[in-house]
């Protein structure tokens, strides 16, 4: 075997991502060399395994990934919010059943039968359509992340929260979001000339309600009918939500009911009194839709403990709403010096983008950290620079960079670097 | 004549015949009657429109108020278990901004409008037009916005200016 060059290329042990291209890092499992003198079956070899299943599971020895600190608002069982696992998870698909969710009102169970999505307003011809109707019509499949724009927000908090990176950060997953253009919806119904936005209303309780300009609409919206290849969960809006690559999960109602075409947004309680960025002066702004670039090491993160010293590879995910991922870099120092992690093979718009970086752990303290640019050149802010301006307790759109620090003894803790 | 060209021709011809549907699509939306239109339309506009008929003010809104509403926003409005929807005027740019109705909400209309979609909790669409402008006025009342016995109706309630209306800019602007 070739001798692989293991000098780092940053500081405090951070190899050339390039060795994952060659042979892997030594240094962890040891390999079978010779066949063992007697063949042996482990207990679950020596008997036909379980039974068929016609609803997948996964595996009990997983039963502790659940979507974390689920908690509801007092007086209430379902309005609230659940929070993906991220610490758990390796790739860029979240499983569907542990898809982050909030809600504002409880999830209602609609009988997809009876449910209609009604486009009027500023139309030529109101038009209804059910869901029977709606799945005959052409439609788009995208692999893309969406991000409630409350996400890690705990992050603003004047000490770094001890929480996982899940708990912090985890109202980001990425699915396959499958439907129709809404376009095509519109272009049926025939916009009239002077329109410039929808009003989006779902069936919930709430009858959550935003505005959205009818460009993003036309740009690349879908009434998503699918996640994943089956249909939406009710949690996430089945059986139609407004899906909006890359914007605030919060304008992406579910349980579309009615869309409303008009020539100014609608000022509904949430687009103002709720998502909307107030900053030192007193002055808020409204309309913040596109999601920032960031990114965040999700292995190892907070509540990790090291093993030995020596090869790790740190994982995490990267994203913006603003297109493709173009770089990662990750440091091991505090910052001090950076190297490029390697992206997986799928680099897609708008989504969660997986980035690996081999790191040479010498058992010492260090602070580990990532940064992402998007391809319109978007630099992931520092978190000093993100809260600058802002009024105090501004949470929405943070996208600062997540440190971690390792102690001596091997402890993952969240730190501000 | 190549496909692209034909495509063009046929979407051409399919325009002047006053339709735009593309081609690939079915062309499945259902006609409504404006009776079936009228009754999925909740949204309000910040100039009134939508607004339904009906009337109230902060007298009965303060029972409204007393019976729907105390448990979860407490008295006055001055917070509970949830929202605080009254006082912080003057906060924003203090150490503590506090976001109530009076403090920062830019639009009088969008308080009847989420109360009507979402309120009361439990039993959302329970209470009249009457009912929803009295409980309206009650709350702008206790911002001390509007007086307790001025009455909010279509026509008054979107000439009612919110205290923060001009602090707001717009992140996006359509195109």
């Amino acid at each position: 075997m070739a001798e692989l060059d293991q000098t780092p290329v940053a500081g405090n042990g951070l190899l050339d991502r390039r060795i994952f291209l060659k042979a892997g890092v030594a240094g962890g499992a040891t390999l079978l060399t010779a066949q063992a003198s007697a063949v042996e079956r482990e207990e679950w070899m020596k008997l036909p395994g379980g039974p068929m299943s016609d609803n997948g599971a996964p595996s009990a020895h997983e039963s502790h990934v659940k979507r974390l600190a689920v908690a509801s608002q007092p007086g209430t069982t379902g309005t609230g919010v659940s929070r993906s696992p991220l610490e758990h998870l390796n790739g860029l698909i979240t499983p569907s059943r542990l898809h982050f969710e909030r809600h504002h009102s409880g999830i209602p169970d609609i009988n997809p039968d009876e449910h209609r999505l009604v486009i009027h307003g500023m139309v030529e011809r109101p038009l209804s359509f059910s869901l029977d109707a709606l799945a005959r019509y052409p439609m788009k499949s995208r692999i893309q992340f969406l991000e409630c724009s409350g996400n890690s927000g705990a992050s603003i908090a004047p000490q770094p929260v001890q929480q996982s990176c899940g708990v912090i950060h985890g109202l980001v997953a990425a699915s396959e979001w499958g439907g129709v253009p809404l376009s095509v919806l519109l272009d049926e119904a025939g916009v009239k000339p002077g329109a410039k936005w929808i009003i989006a209303d779902g069936a919930d309780a709430a009858m959550m309600s935003r505005s959205v300009p009818l460009d993003k609409v036309k740009d690349d919206a879908i009434v998503a009918l699918y996640q994943n290849g089956e249909r939406l969960r009710p949690g996430n809006g089945y059986p139609m939500r407004l899906f909006l690559p890359g914007w605030e999960g919060n304008a992406c109602v579910k349980w579309l009911r009615t869309i409303k075409v008009m020539d100014q947004p609608a000022m509904t309680k949430d687009e103002t009194s709720k998502y909307s960025d107030l900053n030192e002066e007193g002055i808020a702004k409204l309309f913040t839709f596109p999601m920032g670039v960031k990114s965040l090491i999700t292995s190892p993160s907070h509540g990790f403990t090291m093993g030995p010293a020596g090869a790790y590879q740190l994982s995490g995910l990267a994203w913006s709403g603003s297109g493709k991922i173009r770089r990662v870099e990750v440091s091991a120092d505090g910052g001090s010096s950076w190297a490029d992690a390697l992206l997986d093979e799928h680099v897609l718009s708008k989504c969660l983008t997986r980035f690996r970086s081999a790191w040479r752990w010498d058992g010492g303290p260090a602070v580990i950290m990532s940064r992402a640019t998007d391809e319109a050149g978007n630099v992931q802010p520092t978190r000093t620079a993100v809260l600058k301006g802002r009024a105090n307790g501004a949470f929405y759109h943070y996208n600062g960079i997540q440190a971690w620090a390792v102690s001596e003894g091997g402890e993952v803790t969240n730190v501000y670097a | 004549m190549s496909m692209r060209n034909a495509l063009l021709v046929l979407g051409a011809a399919l325009v002047g015949m006053g339709g735009a549907l593309a081609d690939d699509s079915p062309g499945l939306g259902q006609e409504l009657t404006a009776e079936e239109l009228a009754a999925v339309d909740f949204t309000i506009m910040p100039d009134g429109d939508g607004l339904p008929s009906g009337s109230g003010n902060a007298v009965s809104g303060r029972e409204i108020y007393n019976q729907n509403c105390l448990a979860c926003h407490g008295e006055n409005g001055t917070g509970g278990v949830n929202d605080v929807l009254s006082g912080g005027h003057g906060s924003l740019t203090g150490p503590q901004p506090q976001k109530t109705v009076g403090s920062y909400w830019p639009y009088a209309t969008t308080v009847f409008d989420y109360v009507r979609r979402a309120m009361p909790f439990q039993s959302p669409g329970s209470l009249s037009s009457d009912e929803l402008y009295a409980v309206t006025a009650y709350l702008l009342f206790v911002n001390d916005i509007i007086a307790e016995d001025a009455v909010m109706s279509a026509k008054s309630l979107p000439q009612v200016k919110m205290p923060n209306r001009d602090n707001f800019v717009w992140g996006y602007m359509p195109k």
